[in-house]
């Protein structure tokens, strides 16, 4: 497959999505946030960092960027786009996924490696993940703590959308394993369509 | 003209820095304090001769679009 990794001021996990993509045999470039196509891209990883200083709010600016209207367009025809932490806060300020990512329960930034549990194995995203398997992945976010209303949230479960949770070694989804106060534990999550999923966590960062 | 927007986390969101102030307050006796809310202070001039109508119209819909996210925040616009 070929990856476009999106590349605004401030990405900074840009340079891991491109490493973790050709580590599993993919090809892929990097796209610059001023750049408005995504010529043959088959995934685009919008990846973490501090996308135009979080100014305002985490994701608010990078929305509007040029290369955003092409990754709307691009998912708008079916195209799969992958969020990952900042590319999360990206995703749900452009409304590609619902809810917000606020700052999390404690204040704190936390850089830390946690359990995730696969809630569902219904998306492009998840589908090769081993039933039961849990996931030991990296956290590094001051806001991710995933927030939506309960219309919301409803929503995402009666439609399998939520894709990942946080859960302690044993699998189970406690408080006390949720590392940043989102609702539900939820870690990560995919659009209706199910060709756009956003997470939290860095799966890069684990490859 | 001068337009001024009070952006406020929805009261249904988590305000962990507003609980951490209110806790701050009453840790140094300041009694009488039931919530805290923090957020956001955005102040914009606009040019000399802008008709105000249009201001507030255009404005909303910054507001809504960019300066605040309406999923966790709300916002409220005066213009003088």
């Amino acid at each position: 497959m070929n990856f476009a990794v999106l590349q605004f001021p401030a990405s900074n996990c840009d340079q891991d999505a491109v490493h973790a993509a050709r580590l599993l045999g993919h090809s892929a470039r990097l796209v610059w946030h001023k750049d408005a196509a995504l010529g043959d891209a088959d995934i685009v990883i919008v990846p973490g960092g501090f996308s135009y200083g979080d100014y305002l709010r985490c994701g608010a600016i990078a929305r509007f960027s040029p290369v955003m209207q092409a990754v709307k367009q691009f998912a708008d025809n079916g195209g799969l786009v992958l969020g990952i932490r900042n590319g999360f806060q990206v995703l749900t300020e452009a409304g590609l996924l619902r809810g917000a990512l606020i700052r999390n329960r404690d204040l704190q930034f936390h850089c830390e490696f946690i359990h995730l549990k696969t809630a569902t194995t219904k998306s492009p995203f998840s589908r090769r993940i081993p039933a039961g398997k849990l996931l030991r992945v990296p956290i590094a976010h001051g806001e991710g703590c995933y927030f939506a209303d309960a219309d919301t949230l409803a929503a995402l479960e009666r439609n399998d959308q939520i894709l990942w949770q946080y859960c302690d070694a044993a699998g189970n989804v406690t408080d006390s394993a949720n590392p940043n106060g989102a609702l539900q534990n939820i870690a990560g999550i995919c659009n209706e369509r199910r060709n756009v999923a956003g997470l939290m966590p860095h799966p890069e960062r684990a490859c | 003209m001068k337009a001024k927007i009070i952006i406020t986390p929805k009261k249904a969101v988590l305000d962990p820095q507003g609980k951490t102030v209110q806790t701050a307050l009453a840790q140094m006796g300041y009694t009488g304090i039931a919530d805290v809310h923090i957020g956001k202070y955005i102040e914009i001039d606009l040019a000399p001769g802008t008709d105000k109508a249009m201001a507030q119209k255009m404005l909303n819909d910054a507001a809504h679009r960019l300066l605040s996210n309406p999923v966790i925040e709300d916002y409220k616009l005066e213009l003088e």
